[in-house]
């Protein structure tokens, strides 16, 4: 593998994860449970919109094939998307599994843009530079939820802990890597993401001691493959809405 | 026709954010960088937030007014210094704090770790200046504002996040 297709891959990856969970937050666009939700949720995909954008259109350049950062977005099947199967997961319109989806991944994702912020790819850390601070306060959004339902009612512990038990399964995906992770790292790029399975842990340690929640036993099932193109069913629906309107009308713009 | 930087900058500190009118583009610290060539100008600009979408509003805003003058205009979206309220002066915050929305404090540890407890005293409320506010929400109707309550006028107001 060369270097630069490397470094393709490795822009696709954030890009795809933000765009998914974007779409999955907006999901949520007019049916969060308060105002303030509402709006919050939309403001979070928005962010995750902007951060897919830097990281699709960078991909495009590095490509050099004359696509777009829409192209590779609105024009890719689902074999080819290389998210982690976390964010793709449904929420079955359940608060509190949007949350903690999120605030799993945020917490990743803040680590990984925090590390990124020294990368010796120019874009790569200016764009992780700039998404870092919002990706804080996914993180700290997120998490104050999941202490307020983990800590809250009867009923409300049960519901999170039942999401805890059906997203906890994608968790160990996270930090799954493949050959463009080891070219990458090798050159001051990318970052290891092994070394920072710890600090991942310790951030969501200390938001589920808060909560009461009890993280479930280690050997369970855990899903594998996202970023070698292997999903759950759910990723063709989303790619089914999201991708609609620019497949039917290819000549559309907005 | 020619021009001096000086002239362009001065066009562009007439543009008004988009969102929050009570300042400038300039004010705001989007405007990073202008470059003047004979009749051609570049402008290098930076979004507040990845996904602000008052981005390409302002770049069409800068292209209308420097082409207007008979320029032409180049603008480059630039990201690398990341923008930060720290780019604004006292007197832009004090334009905020007039216009009703509780201006940035200056960039600190917490804003870059989600669990770090702040070391700043309470919020004042912009417009009774009372410092009995709470935060109603970290998102509000701005990528850069978060909500809040002030208990002592009774007053919903913004703030500008640091970022």
């Amino acid at each position: 593998m060369i270097l630069n297709d490397a470094l393709k891959e490795y822009c696709l990856r954030i890009a795809d994860n933000s765009s998914i969970l974007a779409h999955r937050l907006s999901e949520w666009s007019g049916h969060g449970p308060i105002l303030e939700e509402d709006i919050a949720m939309s403001n979070m995909a928005l962010d995750l919109i902007g951060q897919a954008r830097g990281f699709y259109s960078y991909a495009a350049t590095l490509e050099g094939k004359g696509r777009t950062e829409d192209d590779l977005a609105f024009r890719r099947d689902a074999r080819e998307f290389v998210n982690r199967n976390l964010v793709e997961q449904p929420d079955h319109k359940d608060f509190g599994t949007a949350m903690l989806r999120s605030f799993l991944y945020s917490c990743l994702s803040y680590l990984q843009f925090r590390a990124l912020m020294n990368s010796k790819d120019e874009t790569i850390s200016g764009l992780s530079a700039k998404a870092i601070k919002e990706v804080t306060y996914h993180v700290r959004h997120c998490g104050d939820w999941v202490v307020r339902l983990g800590d809250g009612t009867e009923e409300s512990h049960r519901r999170i802990n039942n999401s805890l038990e059906e997203l906890w399964m994608y968790t160990a995906e996270l930090f799954e890597q493949n050959e463009v992770d080891a070219l990458l790292v090798k050159e001051g790029i990318a970052v290891d993401l092994t070394t920072l399975k710890q600090d991942w842990l310790n951030l969501v340690d200390e938001i589920f001691t808060q909560a009461k929640l009890t993280k479930p036993a280690e050997g369970g099932y855990q899903s594998s493959g996202g970023i070698n193109g292997m999903h759950t069913e759910h990723l063709g629906y989303i790619l089914a809405e999201m991708q609609f309107l620019p497949r039917a009308y290819p000549d559309a713009i907005w | 026709m020619t021009i001096s930087k000086e002239a362009v900058w001065e066009m562009l500190n007439s543009i008004p954010d988009p969102e929050v009118p009570a300042i400038s583009i300039v004010e705001l610290g989007v405007v990073r960088d202008v470059k003047v060539e004979g009749s051609s100008v570049i402008v290098d600009m930076t979004p507040t937030y990845t996904g602000c979408p008052a981005m390409k509003m302002m770049e069409d805003q800068v292209k209308a007014k420097l082409m207007l003058e008979g320029l032409d205009v180049k603008v480059n979206v630039v990201f690398k210094p990341a923008w930060t309220t720290d780019w604004m002066s006292d007197a832009t915050k004090e334009k905020l704090r007039a216009y009703g929305i509780a201006p940035p404090d200056k960039l600190s540890f917490e804003n870059l770790h989600p669990f770090a407890k702040s070391d700043k005293g309470p919020l004042k409320c912009p417009f009774c200046r009372s410092e009995d506010t709470a935060l109603t929400s970290q998102f509000g109707s701005t990528a850069c504002k978060a909500l809040y309550f002030c208990n002592e006028c009774r007053q919903p107001f913004e703030h500008f996040k640091c970022h």
